[in-house]
């Protein structure tokens, strides 16, 4: 169990855009490890995260992360660092001198900012174009030096407001191992990613909003268990699929079972998942039938999205 | 990527006061901030306007207008007074000023990049001095240039001798030194004015010529509204006191030893509202 003083904690938060809902009632408490924000376009992902980081306010509630509150931003960002989705920088910088300038704004000594800067550089893989001006930048580069940014500080928290975008797939894998590393020293990672498949690799646990409300929260499997409503599909790859079915048909838990189309697997839809495999391990042991594997089909993030959003979500 | 990542303190040094941090990061908000006022795309309308009397006085310097008074080397401090009164002090200074103070803020919400500031570990009060100082700096250089090149521009090329004595020997200098201070002056009331603008309205136009009007209406206004304004302060602190017409209400200048500390009060009143407003501002691109 995290002390609040580990804590990310919204507490009963709602913002209103005038009459426009941006997210409502939220109550939250993230620990360390990496947590992803989840939803569709407008669920209000970047609005929680603009909130978290105090570049918005609250209409109601209160968020503090580590014990401080949003609204000291000189406590804050000693802690923080956030890379946001704002594709825009200041003018006629290169990446060093971006880097370099704002540690300084920071309060960082000229020569510790040197340093902070090339370690975050190296940390992005930008040390050779780290002395081109910013706007001549592709897109993935100047995602990649917004991302040194918000570490070069070295915060304790990270937040990234879709930090895979418009990264090639080499550097998304070598970004998410970064993600990974940083998460292994202690951090606090929050990203939000419409990629949910690149979300079920990396995180610890999701949060899944749809029109400014949580819709669901936690590690993904347990958010799975949860959904009584939506009986777990399983997938059993064996010899002798037909009988399979007439074995599990018979218990009160299965609601539905399925022929794969190459008549090599069985689909089982059943609303108590732990009978079920009870019942598949007695099948085995007693040599009823030879399995050569099994698999949930719907117990990862993109069906939970579907399940709970409606719709299937993104994908790279 | 390297995961080589040193293990030492990050933070800003503990050890200094918070002063001392407070005075660090004004001076790295200042640098950023005075190179794009003086380098950025939005530079040249300031040396536009900051040549603008120049350009006059250099067709003068070559071809001498017809009238008496351009033959007599006394009337020249009132010709510079007029000069000064009504292109430099109320239109260069003020446009000027308006445009560099006004998109301290503006200009980055414009360019969607306020936004690294105001996720720097820095009190925003100190992001308001940074910008403020730099804002001042730029206005007092460019401004106060134009004052001193105007003022020999219009003497040298006609009474060259007679002006190096003017203003080596006589009040040349002393009048030089009160015109500079007054735009210095000037740079300081109107710069907090327009920032504080920059702040609060979207479309700083409008209360710019609001003011403006107001400005050269003050002739016409009773001696009470006129110190509410910033141009009767400065026209208190000018060296040559010009008439304002038949139809202006006549009111006694406010004493220099009044009008500074005035005008300076009013500015450290304004700049903590601008801080205020600043502590609560969020950032929403899509609305400005």
């Amino acid at each position: 169990m995290s002390s609040p003083d580990q804590l990310i904690i919204f507490d009963n938060v709602s913002k209103f855009y005038g009459e426009i809902l941006g997210v409502n009632r939220v109550n939250l408490q993230i620990a360390p490890g990496i947590t992803s924000l989840v939803g569709p376009n407008g669920a209000g992902k970047s609005t929680l995260m603009n909130l978290m980081t105090g570049l918005l306010r609250p209409t109601r509630g209160s968020i503090t992360i580590s014990g401080i509150p949003t609204d000291q931003p000189e406590q804050l960002f000693r802690k923080v660092g956030y890379c946001t989705q704002f594709d825009s920088f200041p003018r006629g910088l290169t990446g060093r001198e971006f880097l370099n300038s704002f540690l300084l704004v920071h309060g960082f000594e000229r020569k510790r900012a040197n340093e902070l800067s090339q370690v975050a550089l190296e940390r992005v893989n930008l040390v050779e174009a780290a002395d081109r001006k910013v706007a001549a930048y592709s897109k993935g580069m100047r995602q990649r030096i917004r991302l040194a940014q918000s570490i070069a500080h070295e915060p304790s928290v990270l937040i990234l407001d879709e930090p895979l975008n418009g990264l090639d797939p080499m550097v998304r894998s070598e970004t998410i191992a970064l993600f990974r590393r940083l998460a292994s020293e202690g951090l606090h990672l929050i990203i939000s990613s419409h990629i949910l498949h690149e979300v079920d690799m990396m995180s610890d646990r999701v949060v899944l909003l749809n029109n400014g409300y949580i819709v669901a929260e936690g590690n993904i499997h347990g958010v799975r268990d949860e959904m009584e409503e939506h009986p777990m599909q399983i997938l059993i790859r064996c010899d002798e699929p037909a009988k399979l079915a007439a074995y599990v048909f018979a218990q009160n838990h299965v609601i539905e079972a399925r022929l794969h189309d190459d008549r090599r697997g069985l689909f089982v839809k059943t609303r108590d998942a732990d009978r079920f495999y009870l019942l598949l391990n007695r099948a085995i042991a007693e040599g009823e039938l030879n399995v050569e594997s099994v698999a949930p089909v719907d117990d990862d993030l993109s069906a939970v999205y579907q399940y709970l959003i409606g719709t299937t979500g993104g994908s790279a | 990527m390297s995961s080589a990542v040193e293990a030492v303190s990050t933070k800003p040094e503990n050890h200094t006061s918070n002063w001392a941090l407070w005075l660090r990061q004004v001076g790295a908000i200042f640098r950023l901030e005075v190179e794009k006022n003086f380098l950025g795309r939005r530079a040249l309308l300031i040396y536009l306007i900051a040549l603008l009397p120049l350009f006059p006085l250099l067709v003068l310097a070559v071809v001498r207008p017809p009238g008496n008074e351009w033959k007599d080397f006394n009337q020249f401090s009132m010709i510079y007074a007029i000069l000064y009164n009504g292109l430099i002090l109320r239109t260069v200074v003020f446009f000027g000023s308006a445009w560099i103070f006004m998109n301290l803020f503006r200009g980055d919400l414009v360019d969607r990049s306020l936004h690294y500031y105001f996720l720097s570990a820095v009190r925003r009060e100190v992001l308001v001095v940074g910008k403020y100082v730099s804002g001042l700096v730029t206005s007092i250089v460019l401004f106060t240039g134009t004052t001193v090149v105007a003022m020999l521009l219009l003497y040298l090329p006609h009474f060259y001798s007679q002006s190096l004595r003017y203003f080596t020997e006589g009040r040349g200098l002393s009048q030089i030194l009160a015109y500079a201070g007054i735009t210095m002056l000037a740079c300081v009331g109107y710069g907090a004015f327009f920032l504080v603008v920059g702040l609060f309205v979207r479309n700083p136009i409008i209360p710019a010529v609001l003011l403006y009007g107001w400005e050269w209406l003050n002739f016409l206004l009773p001696p009470l509204l006129k110190k509410i304004s910033v141009i009767h302060y400065l026209n208190s602190l000018l060296p040559v006191q010009l008439s304002e017409g038949a139809f202006a209400v006549v009111a006694d200048p406010t004493p220099a030893w009044i009008a500074i500390p005035s005008m300076l009060l009013v500015t450290v009143l304004v700049l903590v509202l601008a801080a205020y407003r600043i502590r609560h501002m969020e950032i929403r691109y899509g609305n400005d």
